[in-house]
């Protein structure tokens, strides 16, 4: 028995993630009833710590490490910062809005914190083992941090489905998992790749295979015609969690679809092509129309992420280096957006009461004309209107289509995109031009939070006039 | 055709049959005891593929342990079987065809013609010493010594997950607790307080007995 032991230096900010995940876990039950916030300021410690590591560590170059089961390259390392970053961003607020309605659980924290390692395991993965454990880490989490509030109906309905389907997704992922390994005979994703290129594998037990992984795949990240779980669970879900759900998991998503098809399938891309092309087509027609009809503002939301995502898969559709970087681009910013327009909602949020009708939303602008700026500057990013950032992340995905020769799927997309701007500027207009419902002034919960929300808002306006450093950044790590 | 063949076989017909009676049966304690023969044939099969190992450890596992906790669930629960089985006709035409159409995709994909023998060779007989759980043990703590981590780490956020969606901290005035401690470190003058006070004459309750008659 021949065995070298692996290098560790690659997954130093995974083992300190881990390691500080379960002190915390154990210290949670001694300083919980003395200190309330000790959990989460060690959190946000453990998260700054586990940045400073990765920035530090920050690599150009490629490196395997754990028999080829680990990779470590400058898109792990651009992803998982910024999953750091949305991470920082949504504890924040979750901790505000978990304090407002009176559940302060050490247990959300330290599952998130768990959530975040599973995230880092699948941005890393480079063999289907370590991609499915990761896979399973983050989602494990989240049904479990969906289902917390144990009394509220709603939100257990909504991990039961969350649950169920997420569990089914998973069954077809595996079963397609299976027929790849059984067609190549390999796990690992660098070596599927050669097997794949030198043709040695049966086609037709690979195109099988990758049918079930991109069901899995368009499931986990919300596409349509695996939808259905998204507006119940963003709706059901308590506002904290939801900002967790929508936000940084699908940095992880995106990842793990990039790893699948573009690092290990690249050679399929014929087979998987026509299925994304369908998924982001249904994904944007169903995500624009169908967010009209919502009157609740995490529903519309919800229908909205789906319409982002067949926007991103605008980007794996152009299936070249330039592509994943755009759609890259999109799913930083949709990240970014999203922990601002579901936080405006945390913020706004009082004991028993939701704040998340359009309806709340009505006269905003007398009441808190900053609020109303920041509402307006999320709406506009979120529909793709300069100069913010939204706006550029459409242009480059909509670009690398058509340069891929894809000018039908872009007029589409550019069609779909108008229609969506509808149910935005709705917001815009309630917010503006009625009046308002709500007796009272519409305050913030806590001024942190009103630095928070407005930093991020800020960000949205600053990003869209200098975008060329991220946009530089998501190009030079594919 | 060989003995071999034979058990494989008899093996592979119990599993489908438990596996489709454990669907379609009523009762959901005779489902899971379908389910446990569909485990223990499956076990026979994977033995015969010289999984020993692993064939065990099915037994063990699943039908020693999740089976049984499985069980003990379903009794304790009353579920309402009719509401469950509603639209099980409505959906079955549907159902059916969905199942038959995947089943056929299946063959033709998993079938002979791209897993024969032509092109995949049969497995070499092992020789009679050889250790399974070796083989699996070895790649299992060296190779993939990261994902068994990984895997220790899904069962730790497992095991978080279930004690947070289940525990219920009761406010102490609404249950009674046990203080084991607090009971033992008591001491005589704690519980029994000896009061001198004046005796007392009891009234005479004749005259109120008399107002209630009337």
């Amino acid at each position: 028995m021949n065995f070298v032991i692996p290098s560790f230096a690659p997954a130093i900010p995974e083992i300190v993630l881990l390691v500080m995940a379960s002190l915390i876990l154990v210290a949670d039950t001694f300083w919980s009833k003395r200190f309330q916030n000790a959990t989460y300021y060690a959190i946000q410690a453990t998260l700054l710590v586990v940045g400073y590591l990765l920035l530090t560590s920050f690599t150009a170059e490629t490196v395997y490490t754990f028999n080829d089961s680990f990779v470590r390259d400058s898109f792990a390392d651009v992803m998982k910062l910024f999953t750091i970053a949305v991470s920082l961003g949504v504890f924040m607020f979750a901790r505000e809005y978990l304090a407002q309605h009176k559940f302060v659980s050490g247990e959300f924290f330290v599952l998130g914190l768990f959530g975040v390692l599973g995230m880092f395991v699948l941005i890393s993965a480079n063999n289907f083992i370590t991609l499915f454990l990761g896979l399973e880490i983050m989602s494990l989490a989240i049904y479990a941090m969906v289902a917390l509030r144990k009394y509220d109906g709603m939100a257990v309905e909504a991990a039961m489905k969350y649950f169920v389907l997420g569990a089914l997704a998973t069954g077809m992922m595996l079963y397609g998992i299976s027929m790849v390994y059984g067609a190549t005979g390999s796990i690992t994703f660098t070596e599927i790749k050669e097997i794949i290129a030198s043709g040695q594998a049966d086609g037709i037990v690979l195109a099988f295979g990758v049918v079930f992984i991109v069901i899995g795949l368009a499931f986990k990240l919300g596409a349509v015609p695996f939808h259905m779980w998204m507006p119940d669970v963003y709706h059901g879900a308590p506002t904290a969690v939801t900002l967790y759900i929508g936000t940084a998991p699908k940095l992880a998503g995106f990842a793990m679809l990039y790893r699948l098809l573009y690092e290990a399938m690249p050679g399929l891309v014929t087979d998987w092509q026509q299925l994304i092309i369908m998924i982001s087509i249904l994904s944007m027609v169903v995500g624009a129309i169908v967010a009209i009809a919502q009157d609740n503002l995490k529903r519309m939301l919800a229908y909205s992420g789906i319409g982002h995502i067949g926007f991103l898969l605008l980007g794996v559709i152009a299936a070249t280096d330039n592509g994943f970087s755009a759609a890259m681009f999109y799913i930083i910013v949709y990240a970014i957006t999203g922990v601002a327009g579901f936080g405006i909602i945390v913020a706004l949020s009082r004991t028993g009461f939701e704040f998340d009708r359009i309806a709340d939303f009505k006269g905003l602008n007398q009441k808190n004309p900053w609020l109303a700026l920041m509402m307006l500057i999320i709406m506009f990013s979120m529909a793709g209107i300069p100069p913010f950032v939204g706006f550029w992340a459409k242009i480059l995905v909509i670009e690398e289509v058509v340069a891929a020769g894809f000018t039908w799927i872009a007029i589409i997309a550019v069609i779909t995109a108008v229609i969506s701007a509808f149910y935005y500027l709705r917001v815009v207009k309630a917010m503006y031009f009625d009046q308002s419902e709500i007796k009272g002034p519409v305050e913030i919960i806590s001024p942190s939070l009103h630095w928070g929300l407005s930093f991020v808002a800020i960000l949205l306006l600053a990003l869209g006039l200098l975008p060329t450093q991220l946009i530089d950044l998501c190009y030079l790590s594919i | 055709m060989s003995f071999e063949q034979f058990i494989f076989y008899v093996l592979a017909a119990i599993a489908i049959i438990s596996g489709l009676m454990m669907i379609t049966v009523k009762n959901p304690v005779k489902a899971a005891l379908w389910l446990v023969l569909a485990f223990i044939s499956t076990a026979g099969l994977w033995i015969m593929a010289q999984a020993e190992f692993l064939g065990l450890v099915l037994i063990l596992v699943y039908v020693g342990a999740v089976m049984v906790l499985f069980l003990f669930v379903v009794m304790m629960l009353d579920i309402n079987m009719s509401i469950l089985k509603e639209g099980f006709t409505r959906y079955l035409p549907i159902g059916a065809l969905a199942a038959v159409a995947i089943f056929a995709l299946i063959y033709m994909v998993v079938g002979p013609d791209h897993f024969g023998l032509d092109k995949v060779a049969a497995p070499d007989m092992k020789p009679a010493g050889y250790s399974n759980t070796t083989e699996i043990a070895i790649p299992l703590y060296t190779e993939h010594a990261y994902a068994f981590i990984l895997a220790a780490v899904l069962l730790l956020v497992g095991i978080v997950a279930a004690i947070a969606l289940t525990l219920r901290r009761r406010p102490t005035g609404a249950v009674l607790y046990q203080d084991i401690d607090k009971q033992n470190k008591t001491l005589a003058k704690d519980r029994f307080e000896m009061v001198k006070m004046d005796a007392v004459v009891e009234k005479a309750v004749v005259e109120n007995e008399e107002e209630d008659k009337k």
